[in-house]
């Protein structure tokens, strides 16, 4: 094959550059629409649940009081609340992160099990000891501390 | 007192940096003609000196703890170990972004010391619009974030700092991920500097080139120290994570991968001339991106530090003037300057380009994927986007990217054909092939570790195909960089799919004196015993690993209590053998007395990180190549005009 002229060759490279970064972003937009694990929040979640097995996130402040270890010592059993009085009763297995305490700001990533209980496979909270998942910024810690309180009923 | 001479010097080396943007625009409109322009390059030297000298009194102050200094007193602690003290300097946002301009300084004064082979105008240029740039982060600081402020009465004691930045391995993490951000603002003062004179020329590349390729390798070096520091340091287990922090490092590095490589084309073969000069935009860009994303907190992230909203308003604003000008300034001059070669489309720049539009593409897929979440916001639906995304649709476009990776450095620059190197493709294809195959039939492993490894063995090979029937003393080094960092690639490769494909986990209640097994090992715990810091208490585990009933090693994971600020974080404990690495993580006490402990067994973990490394070392070989012929050139054209001077003194 010669070389090209080299405005053929120019119009050549543009077009093909211009069609990966195009054929990149309907990729990226096509896939950010199907693929992206949701974030849930609690009402959320009981309003309009994921489907069962799809991965997604859910995030809220862990209930006072609900925080429980099962018999084979790794299973934590434990309610994630929203700022407007839902709770979702998710199950963990593994450590728990450094900043996991009642009261605080979580966000658990899993899936929905079936009975309704969330199936976390990995826990994060933020390396601060401040973090409020973001989502939840509108309510302050004592006002969660106090939400929390007030609908603290015992898991089952 | 110390406070106020560094902030003096600080407002000092603004000025100049003010009078180095003004002085360097009037020589460029005059063509130089300006009497001024002889102020530029020392303006350049001084505002360097003056802003190092600035930075080592925020050093000093945070050696000696000076609480009267409201950052000192809300980032340290007079109880920190030295080297803490000294890190410290940097592991907030206001000595951070002093440690950015420091650098930029100093860059600025090498460039303006050394550059000599750029036309005078096009330097001038390129020191102008380094003036903007530095003048922008100059009012940053002093404006919004001063680093010097006093406190209306000191405090008696420090807040501390952050345990998790507590780490060596962090301590000197951000320095080089800076070094690597500012090493492309350099790249992009003189893609505009080149733009305002309109001499874009294999000159300007092979001036650029160094500053690309440092900047590279200081950003690989920080990607992949980072990793390893999250992969300890987090107990998780994990090396990557698709976090925006994350993803903030790896969006320039995506781009200036693809700058030094058309860099190159342009410095040897005078071809992509506009195409180079954009990416040098686009990679600055995606360091001012990233410097936003982290210090905006706008995207909720797992390690963000120092996050104030405001500050993101300003560097927002600080991106809209530095990259909208870029980018208009591009517009108009974009076809003004001349089309360089031409070559075929099979041919080494052919490849070239392919991978720079991969890469190009695979950066638009990160970016994308980040500022997903903040446009679905606008909307208030909230998402955020994880490995799900990023590796399948990543993967589209990094596996024929490999592909070329093998291919492209075998074809011949200008003009080749893709059969002349039939049998080195037919190599490629067999071991890629034979991966799929063997890996496949051997175990059950998802689709992506599978292309991984088989594509990874595959490149690790071809990689080493250009040494071929070449005397290896007398290869240039900069060949040698390109084979080392193509074999990095390749290695980190197969470890991050080993990791995915073969990793075991396990995690227990263990009483003391009893056992778990994670994949070939057998892990007893021996004993749990509370142990001291200079700063924090914890709870440390001894656990006796042996591997296939051999010799036991000893592992001590902690889980450490700090007390400024009260924070607790988890120290894992490792056990390398050739093959692999064992992860142990201990948690908390169950009611009835058992401890959790977390162990992982992953296979050519280790891989992840040498890779990266040889990445970086392949960086270094390339550049100290350039270098070293650039003075060999140097040294000729002075024996050449030394020769000349005589041949005419004797007529």
């Amino acid at each position: 094959m010669n070389a090209p002229k080299p405005k053929h060759q120019r119009l050549v490279l543009v077009v093909l550059a211009l069609v990966a970064l195009v054929g990149a972003g309907l990729l990226a937009a096509y896939a950010l629409r199907n693929q992206a694990s949701y974030f849930y929040l609690p009402g959320q979640m009981l309003a309009d649940p994921p489907e069962v097995g799809q991965a997604v996130r859910l995030g809220g402040m862990v209930e006072q009081g609900s925080l429980e270890t099962a018999a084979d010592g790794v299973t934590l059993t434990f309610a994630v609340t929203g700022n407007d009085g839902s709770r979702v009763p998710v199950r963990f297995s593994g450590i728990a992160p450094d900043l996991f305490v009642e009261g605080s700001g979580v966000v658990a990533e899993g899936r929905l099990g079936p009975g309704g209980i969330f199936i976390a496979d990995n826990l994060l909270a933020k390396h601060d000891e401040n973090y409020v998942p973001r989502e939840l910024q509108d309510m302050d810690q004592h006002q969660a501390a106090q939400m929390a309180e007030e609908t603290t009923v015992g898991l089952e | 007192m110390i406070a106020e001479l560094g902030l003096a010097a600080l407002w000092l080396a603004a000025a100049l940096a003010a009078l180095q943007m003004a002085v360097g625009f009037m020589a460029v409109r005059n063509d130089g003609a300006s009497e001024l322009a002889g102020l530029i390059r020392p303006a350049a030297i001084v505002q360097g000196v003056l802003v190092a000298f600035s930075f080592a009194m925020l050093v000093w102050l945070f050696a000696v703890t000076d609480l009267s200094v409201k950052l000192v007193a809300s980032n340290s602690h007079s109880m920190k170990p030295l080297v803490f003290k000294l890190s410290g300097t940097w592991g907030n946002h206001e000595g951070s972004m002093l440690l950015w301009v420091t650098v930029m300084g100093l860059a600025g004064a090498l460039i303006a010391l050394v550059e000599r082979r750029l036309p005078e105008r096009t330097m001038n240029a390129t020191l102008a619009a380094q003036g903007v740039v530095s003048l922008g982060f100059y009012a940053f600081l002093l404006l919004s974030s001063n680093p010097f402020e006093r406190l209306p009465t000191p405090a008696a004691e420090g807040m501390g700092l952050n345990p998790l930045l507590q780490d060596i391995g962090l301590a000197f993490h951000p320095p080089t991920l800076y070094l690597g951000y500012v090493g492309l603002s350099v790249a992009f003062s003189f893609a505009v500097g080149a733009l305002l004179t309109r001499q874009v020329t294999p000159d300007f590349a092979r001036a650029m080139r160094p500053w690309v390729l440092g900047a590279w390798v200081m950003l690989t070096v920080g990607i992949t120290a980072g990793s390893y520091w999250a992969y300890y340091e987090l107990g998780w287990g994990g090396w990557w994570f698709w976090d925006p922090v994350e993803n903030a490092s790896l969006m320039p590095w995506l781009a200036a991968t693809a700058l030094l490589h058309s860099a190159s084309v342009l410095a040897s073969r005078d071809a992509l001339r506009t195409w180079t000069i954009m990416l040098g935009v686009v990679a600055f860009s995606m360091s001012m991106v990233g410097t936003f994303l982290v210090r905006s907190g706008i995207l909720t992230s797992v390690h963000a530090f120092a996050v104030d909203p405001e500050r993101g308003t300003f560097i927002l604003v600080l991106l809209g003037i530095f990259i909208g000008g870029a980018l208009l300034l591009f517009a108009l001059r974009a076809n003004t300057i001349s089309e360089g070669e031409r070559f075929a489309l099979a041919s080494r720049e052919g490849a070239l380009v392919f991978n720079n539009v991969m890469l190009s593409s695979i950066l638009a897929i990160v970016l994308l994927g980040t500022l997903y979440p903040l446009l679905t916001e606008a909307f208030d639906v909230r998402v955020s986007v994880g490995p799900p995304y990023f590796n399948p649709v990543g993967a589209i476009f990094v596996i024929p990217m490999l592909a070329a990776m093998a291919v492209g450095p075998l074809l011949r620059w200008r003009q080749d054909r893709i059969d002349r190197i039939g049998r080195e493709v037919a190599l490629f294809a067999a071991l890629v092939l034979a991966g799929l195959v063997l890996f496949g039939l051997l175990a059950e492993i998802a689709l992506l570790p599978l292309l991984g490894l088989a594509f990874g063995l595959g490149l690790a090979v071809a990689s080493l195909l250009p040494l071929r029937r070449r005397k290896l003393g007398r290869t240039p080094l900069a060949t040698w960089g390109m084979v080392v960092a193509h074999f990095g690639i390749a290695v980190a490769l197969i470890g991050m799919a080993s990791e995915s494909a073969f990793t075991k986990e396990r995690l227990a209640a263990v009483a003391e004196g009893g056992n778990a097994t994670v994949g070939p090992w057998t892990i007893a715990l021996q004993g749990v015993e509370p142990v001291a810091g200079p700063n924090w208490t914890a709870i440390q585990g001894r656990l006796a690993a042996s591997y296939d009933g051999g010799e036991p090693h000893i592992l001590t994971p902690q889980s450490r209590n700090f007390w400024a600020p009260p924070q607790q974080t988890t120290e894992s404990a490792l056990v390398t053998r050739w093959n692999g690495q064992l992860y142990a993580v201990i948690g908390d006490r169950a009611p009835d007395g058992r401890w959790q402990v977390r162990l992982w067994w992953k296979p050519f973990v280790p891989l992840i990180w040498y890779g990266g490394l040889l990445v970086a070392l392949g960086g270094v070989l390339a550049l100290l190549g350039r270098l070293l012929s650039d003075l060999r050139h140097r040294r000729l054209a002075v024996r050449i005009a030394e020769r000349r001077a005589d041949r005419e003194a004797l007529a």
